[in-house]
């Protein structure tokens, strides 16, 4: 098992929201857990995975989240059981639909 | 320690019983009055027909409105493992079974049970553990599976679950985790102090009963660190 | 497109869809959210990512305007195993809705019962369950289960599940006390070939435990069917757990175990209850299942 934290740059996202949650920790599945936070600017990503020793997949695959989505002033908290980048995007972006309200 | 001789020091006064298959029943005189004993022996697999005739009984002693005390015997190496029992519904009848224990402590009779031998899982949670206290033998082993299976079965591999029980009373057997985390009021280390009588004899209250006291225990002992606290915080959401 | 005749399945949502899809809009309020409490340590200690409810979702709702407590286990988190945090989850909610007096517990049973990983605080939880769940029942609040999900009810679930006042199932849904492949395991495939699908369940299935009256309802793997037999037992009136009612119950296991015991398939008891081309029953919709045990 593996903790990571990532801080990201990315555009700002103004809504007002209560945290919201998608996903579950399923084998080849994760939960995502969207909140505010304190900082702005900075989008806060917090990953604990079993899967060991893809720290620079994962900084791949939240960068480019962070730059396609505007989730400045947001913390994303991954509880993640081995899933595939595509099923990680496609939860993110559930999650921050889901905040959004959409 | 064989069956007979425990029995004979656990009841020194007018033991009367009797074993049929893996069933025991029987009657004691203590400080109390009479007693009644019933439960497994023989590391016992409990089937629909042993669950049966443990409720069954439970039904007659409550019928006879004498709020008689109860003494449970339980030494099960947990459910028998049968499609037939399976088939019909063999969790129900532990449920069933658990349910007239329950409406024992409800009806005011004093109760608990002892652990002869094994304590295991299904079996233990079908009458054991419903008891209003749990008391073992020190030589019992209580536990929900063995180290090596439970490793096979979490592909977790066994010397790490080993290592890990060091610290931590929370997955590995023993009767002394189970004391630890609310579940054994004590581990009797010799049979010479009558405490069949000592515990009823406490148990005059019988309506304090009625709230299980477990995780109060637990968190007190330090086995169970987390349940309490959120079992209140639910309570006063 | 017909919406009326598609189905919206119970068995394919997380356990927290499960309860927003069958209680009334906007009405559900989980207790203890994610992030109000700590990841279960007892999984980070064995190297395993815990998950923010640990696999349980309880709270309070409201079903056509009646409140209700609510609680659905997750099974595809751990096998919906009962850990500490888990089973502390539902002993709490069971005891708050007693102190609430609610109109009834509603419990989505999805488990294979203790959590191994944590195997003495599951077993003594899954006790403790069982205490209060009585205690609720005492206190005449109604406790409905629907068994409907991937993992069924194994195990001390199995046992809990049966201390509700009404069981209702789907033919997805399984409930037993030991797992086919733990029977296997120990006893060889002759006694239970857990392989074969469609024994497992002629021996566990919905329609099985529902022509047995283990359970009291049997509906389609649809959220609206699920709704609809919850709020039916919602008005239904429950007796307590007394003397005379454990005498019924003794007296109806003894019965069943004179009349049945010795067989090993579902398949032998319905045909000889009279069940005409019971080799059909699997192949039968719910609502037909019902027809034939009413017929």
């Amino acid at each position: 098992m593996e903790k990571l934290k990532f801080e990201l740059q990315s555009a700002p996202l103004s809504a007002q929201q209560a945290a919201v949650i998608c996903g579950v920790v399923g084998s080849g599945n994760l939960e995502v857990l969207v909140s505010q936070h304190d900082q702005a600017d900075i989008c806060q990503i917090e990953v604990t995975t079993s899967a060991v020793g893809f720290q620079h997949v994962w900084q791949s695959v939240l960068n480019e989240f962070a730059q396609r989505h505007a989730v400045a002033g947001l913390k994303f908290q991954l509880n993640d059981m081995g899933a595939t980048p595509a099923v990680v995007n496609l939860r993110l972006s559930q999650a921050i639909s889901m905040f959004k309200g959409v | 320690m064989n069956t007979e001789v425990l029995l004979q020091q656990l009841f020194p006064h007018q033991l009367d019983y009797q074993i049929e298959g893996y069933v025991i029943k029987g009657s004691a005189q203590t400080d109390v009055g009479q007693v009644r004993i019933l439960g497994t022996v023989n590391a016992a697999p409990i089937n629909q027909q042993i669950a049966m005739e443990l409720a069954g009984e439970i039904l007659q002693l409550v019928q006879q409105k004498q709020q008689t005390p109860v003494v449970f015997i339980v030494d099960t190496q947990g459910q028998d493992l049968s499609r037939a029992d399976e088939l019909l519904c063999l969790n129900r009848t532990f449920a069933h079974l658990a349910s007239c224990v329950d409406l024992l402590r409800r009806g005011g009779h004093a109760n608990l049970a002892i652990i002869f031998g094994q304590a295991v899982s299904g079996g233990f949670l079908s009458y054991g553990l419903m008891a209003n206290e749990v008391y073992a033998l020190s030589d019992s082993q209580v536990k929900v599976m063995d180290l090596n299976a439970m490793a096979r079965v979490t592909k977790i591999p066994a010397d790490k679950l080993k290592e890990l029980s060091q610290s931590s009373a929370i997955f590995a057997p023993g009767a002394e985790n189970f004391y630890k985390m609310g579940a054994i009021n004590a581990i009797w280390p010799d049979l010479e102090t009558d405490w069949v009588s000592q515990v009823l004899l406490n148990q005059q209250h019988v309506e304090s009963y009625l709230v299980d006291q477990r995780r109060i225990v637990g968190q007190q002992r330090q086995g169970r660190v987390l349940c309490n606290h959120i079992i209140e915080k639910v309570i006063h959401s | 497109m017909d919406q009326v005749m598609i189905k919206n399945s119970f068995y394919e949502k997380t356990a927290r869809a499960r309860i927003l899809a069958v209680v009334d809009e906007h009405s559900f309020n989980e207790i203890l959210k994610p992030a109000e409490i700590e990841v279960s340590l007892h999984l980070s200690a064995l190297d395993i990512p815990g998950s923010f409810d640990d696999g349980v979702i309880i709270g309070t709702a409201r079903l056509n305007g009646t409140p209700v407590h609510i609680m659905a286990q997750e099974g595809q988190f751990m096998g919906g195993a009962v850990g500490e945090i888990h089973g502390a989850k539902i002993v709490g909610l069971l005891h708050k809705a007693i102190q609430d007096q609610t109109q009834a517990v509603v419990f989505f049973v999805d488990s294979g019962g203790v959590r191994l990983h944590e195997a003495n605080a599951g077993l003594i939880a899954i006790s403790e369950i069982m205490r209060a769940m009585l205690q609720v029942r005492n206190a005449g609040i109604p406790i409905i289960t629907v068994i409907g999900g991937t993992c069924g009810a194994f195990g001390g679930m199995g046992i809990s599940a049966c201390l509700s006042s009404t069981i209702i199932m789907t033919e997805e849904g399984r409930l037993a006390l030991s797992g086919p492949e733990v029977i296997e395991t120990v006893k060889g495939v002759e006694e239970f070939d857990s392989k074969d699908r469609a024994l497992v369940w002629r021996v566990t299935g919905g329609k099985h435990r529902y022509l047995l009256n283990h359970v009291q309802a049997l509906v389609e793997d649809d959220i609206a069917d699920i709704r609809d037999a919850i709020l039916t037992q919602l008005d239904a009136k429950v007796g307590p757990l007394d003397l005379e009612q454990l005498l019924k119950q003794q007296q109806q296991l003894e019965h069943q175990y004179q009349r049945w015991f010795g067989k090993n398939d579902g398949l032998q008891i319905w045909h000889e209850m009279g069940i005409s081309q019971p080799e059909k029953i699997p192949m039968l919709s719910a609502h037909e299942v019902v027809l034939v045990k009413q017929g």
